[in-house]
């Protein structure tokens, strides 16, 4: 089936073993790949290698490989995701490289991420953020109609663009000072569009705001990095939305 | 023996909401006391999890991901069915219930299957109350599209990505009660074992998969929603931790599992590119909805470009077999009918094993951009993989693995054969037969968590005495230890292959034996091979590292070992079951026109399977199906 051109890359990756180890960049060949190859892929190739050499495999994040589950978490040549628009690097191809290219891979850095492994990090910081309020607070069962509610078409559908977000960390991992001010904007506007959510809005931006600077992640200083970084695209007008939702809560 | 699912009798309308009051309860204030031990955080764990929790019970949650979040479920993308009847289009309970048992096959069980059409309305006001912003109309009103195997609109959606929302809802009402301290979460943890103490599920092992300590955890209750077993064929749409390992452990503890050999494959990925290749990806079935199937007539116009091949020499093969379907018969039947068009060497792209997708008339009718608001994010997708773009040319598509309808064997409580061990979702057997309908994953876990269980589990819980367990008893320690000699067992034999040339290996003879077709002699072989690539596994397999820290290749290998066991009992039940039936296709038996026969003299059973040792041949309970509300009927879909 490959009857395509081969490519060989060189390839610079972070290496650190534990949460305690310095961390060093270790080279190494990748051959024989075609630009049907995803970058993870390649990634599998370079490790079937090496275990078979004797040596420890590179450890990354990765499960549906699809670019839905935002587990996968690398930052290529200095962009998070690796730069092509609106993917993660589970859904980068290799056709965007090209035969003897060096291709840098490190883990996101930022300090709310502890590095566990390699390109492994702790993300654990985000789920703490919507477990502060990211949520409504229905009961199961004893809830009204599906459509005992209208809520107009463009108010749903900005909810959705809101809703995207599969929370990989790349806009933290993106901004210079690690803020997540896009990720919880995501969240606090998704609930604070729909009526659903109106209720709790203002408890809830309150909450969900505290925990992020809990967590240790930055504050946003408009460089808008981490909507370039999104493998959904979430824009940053959420942001804006989350800090007027802010300014509103401080009034209520 | 004779397995009783224990459903119950009488007029079926009413045999949910009678078995609910028959139920005992577990007083309020006693709820506290008691501990539910919930594996898996996908649609079925997470909203059992959140459910459990807000009732008042002590819940310990486990995922191997780095959070709840991420289960596979969030990877679903069509939509989710519920039989609201908002388009007025004749749907209803009794439709759904009926088009669920079809769909299936009639291999699975009437009460089960009511119910779920009972509660699939239930869940979309719970969705909407949680703020999972499906899609609307310009009034407002919540939006439906159609999906395979039905006439009628019953899907909702939201985008491409309804699992991903659905999933998010259930993980926030998750992390809310995680807040609320009423759930304890605990993840990068992958279950290994099954702890049962005098014949009663009392706990489960598990590797922290960060730190590689194995770690005992006991309650009063376990509740299994692991998914799938389907990366047993290694190429699948599943992701790359999807395994059968928890539900094997527990198999090899006593549960029996039932109808491996129902698997469904899904007519709509895009085709393998190499060797390499780590996994297949989904293209949802909402896109036959607007998109028609073909292939050349001709062989001799394989080698040109679609658009080079006029109308009349296109031959769109589902709309001519199967006319008052179309392009959206269900799964099963659109699977083979794409593996028949390229088996006579009319399959289009790379090898020959693709059939195109073409949303071309429907761009014509509707405009791109109606069809970019529909699909944009399926048709962003294929490009990223393909480097094609299918506004402007057909998709390439071929069926690939996807959802296990077989899994552990529950009664209508959705407890296993071990007291006390519940499994919901796609970790178990029971509600769509011997092939799922589209839309109906979805609808099933979250039935399952958020509806059932938390009835079904009271009337266990109020039969115990809470609490009486520790993981200082001896099943704990032994468990832990054979967990723990399993895993240096692995790391010392230091062979020359790798663990996934040997996943590869079993899962190709799988998809080959057993994939779309089966027959004895297919079968026959499977079952010769696969003992001497367990064996080779044992000597000659290399998983690196140590057992101490975070170690993917040891986490596959775990895998591996336990799909190489049940690819074992796949090709049993395959074998034993002389018929064909939804995902279950025995090239011996089929009507002249290449539709399955189905033989329900002999077959109207499930077949549940009982672990009797390693070496030794597990042995078959049965549980006849009843119908009494929809007639056995040949499955026609013309």
């Amino acid at each position: 089936m490959s009857d395509h051109k081969t490519m060989t890359l060189k390839l610079i990756v972070w290496r650190q073993k534990d949460a305690n180890d310095p961390g060093r960049f270790e080279t190494y060949t990748a051959k024989n790949i075609t630009e049907h190859h995803s970058f993870l892929e390649m990634l599998d190739c370079v490790n079937e290698e090496l275990i078979l050499e004797g040596k420890e495999p590179i450890v990354f994040d990765h499960d549906c490989r699809e670019g839905i589950c935002g587990m996968c978490s690398q930052v290529i040549n200095g962009m998070p995701h690796g730069g092509q628009e609106r993917t993660t690097v589970c859904q980068l191809h290799m056709r965007q490289f090209k035969d003897g290219d060096t291709i840098y891979i490190e883990p996101w850095r930022a300090r709310a991420f502890p590095i566990v492994k390699d390109l492994v990090v702790d993300r654990s910081a985000l789920d703490k953020i919507i477990q502060a309020g990211g949520y409504t607070s229905c009961h199961t069962g004893g809830v009204a109609d599906g459509n005992a509610m209208l809520i107009p078409k463009p108010v749903a559908d900005e909810s959705m663009d809101a809703a995207e977000c599969i929370g990989c960390g790349a806009c933290v991992a993106g901004c210079p000072n690690g803020a997540a001010m896009l990720f919880t904007g995501a969240k606090v506007s998704q609930l604070a569009l729909l009526p659903q959510g109106k209720v709790e809005a203002a408890a809830r931006v309150k909450a969900m705001t505290k925990a992020m600077t809990d967590c240790g992640f930055g504050n946003c200083s408009n460089h808008y990095e981490c909507q370039a970084a999104c493998p959904k695209g979430v824009d940053v007008k959420f942001i804006a939305r989350m800090n007027r939702e802010f300014i509103k809560a401080q009034f209520s | 023996m004779i397995l009783d699912g224990k459903c119950p009798t009488g007029p079926i309308e009413q045999t949910w909401d009678k078995h609910r009051f028959d139920l005992k309860l577990v007083n309020p204030a006693n709820k506290r006391k008691y501990n539910i031990i919930v594996v898996g955080t996908g649609l079925a764990g997470a909203s059992a999890a959140a459910t459990l929790g807000e009732l008042g019970y002590n819940v310990q949650a486990f995922c191997y991901q780095d959070s709840p979040r991420r289960a596979h479920s969030i990877a679903a993308q069509g939509g989710i069915n519920a039989a609201k009847n908002y388009p007025n289009d004749g749907d209803s309970i009794y439709r759904l219930f009926y088009d669920t048992i079809k769909g299936g096959d009639f291999r699975s069980r009437e009460a089960d299957v009511w119910r779920l059409a009972q509660v699939s309305n239930n869940i979309i006001d719970q969705c909407v109350a949680q703020g999972i912003p499906f899609a609307r109309d310009y009034a407002g009103y919540l939006d439906n599209r159609s999906f395979g195997g039905a006439q009628v609109s019953r899907t909702f959606y939201a985008r491409g990505q309804t699992g991903q929302q659905l999933l998010l809802g259930a993980y926030s009402a998750l992390s809310r009660q995680i807040h609320l301290g009423t759930v304890k979460m605990f993840t990068r943890r992958e279950m290994l074992d099954l702890v049962v103490v005098d014949g009663v599920a009392k706990g489960i092992t598990c590797r922290n998969l960060i730190s590689g300590a194995i770690e005992s955890y006991a309650a009063d209750a376990v509740c299994l929603c692991t998914g799938g077993y389907v990366n047993v064929f290694y190429l699948s749409t599943n992701a790359m931790g999807s395994s059968v390992t928890a539900i094997w452990k527990a198999h090899k503890k006593g549960a029996f599992f039932a109808n491996p050999c129902y698997t469904q494959i899904h007519p709509t990925c895009i085709p393998q590119a190499g060797e390499y290749q780590s996994k297949l990806t989904l293209m949802s079935e909402s896109l036959r909805n607007d998109g028609r199937c073909w292939v050349p007539k001709k062989q001799e116009d394989l080698g040109k470009r679609p658009d080079q091949i006029p109308e009349e020499d296109r031959d769109y093969y589902l709309e001519r077999k199967y006319p008052s379907f179309g392009n959206l018969a269900p799964r099963d039947i659109s699977s083979r009918a794409a593996k028949e068009q390229c088996d006579d060497n009319r399959g289009v792209g790379p090898g020959g094993r693709g059939v195109y997708l073409d949303l071309a008339d429907a761009i014509k009718r509707l405009g791109v951009d109606t069809i970019r608001e529909r699909y944009g994010n399926l048709i962003e997708m294929y490009e990223r993989i393909t480097g094609e773009d299918a506004y402007s040319t057909p998709m390439r598509i071929y069926p690939a693995p996807h959802y296990g309808m077989g899994g552990l064997w529950v009664d209508y409580n959705m407890m296993s054969n071990i007291p006390g061990l519940f499994v919901l979702g796609e970790a178990n057997f029971s509600v769509h037969g011997a092939n799922r309908l589209g839309a109906s994953a979805l609808m099933q876990g979250l039935a399952d968590g958020y509806f059932i269980i938390p009835n079904t589990i009271s009337g266990y819980l109020a039969t115990v005495k809470p609490g009486g367990t520790s993981t200082d008893q001896l099943e704990f320690k032994q468990s832990a230890e054979e967990v723990q000699g399993d895993i240096n067992k692995l790391l010392s034999i230091k062979g020359k292959r790798t663990v996934t040339d040997f996943m590869r290996e079993i899962g190709t003879l799988m998809w080959n034996n057993v994939g779309m077709a089966r027959s004895e002699e297919s079968l026959q072989d499977a079952l010769s091979k696969i003992p001497g690539i367990r064996e080779e596994f044992w000597q000659n397999v290399n998983v690196p590292g140590s057992g101490a820290d975070l170690n993917q290749q040891l986490e596959n290998a775990g895998r591996t070992v336990d799909f190489m066991e049940f690819a074992e009992l796949l090709c049993r039940d395959a074998l034993h079951r002389k018929e064909s039936c939804g995902g279950h296709f025995r090239v011996e038996y089929q009507y002249e026109d290449g539709e399955a026969r189905r033989d329900d003299e002999n077959f109207c059973y499930s077949a549940a399977w009982e672990y009797k040792g390693d070496d030794k041949f597990p042995e078959m309970h049965k549980e006849p199906l009843e119908f009494k509300n929809v007639h056995l009927a040949v499955r026609s879909y013309k």
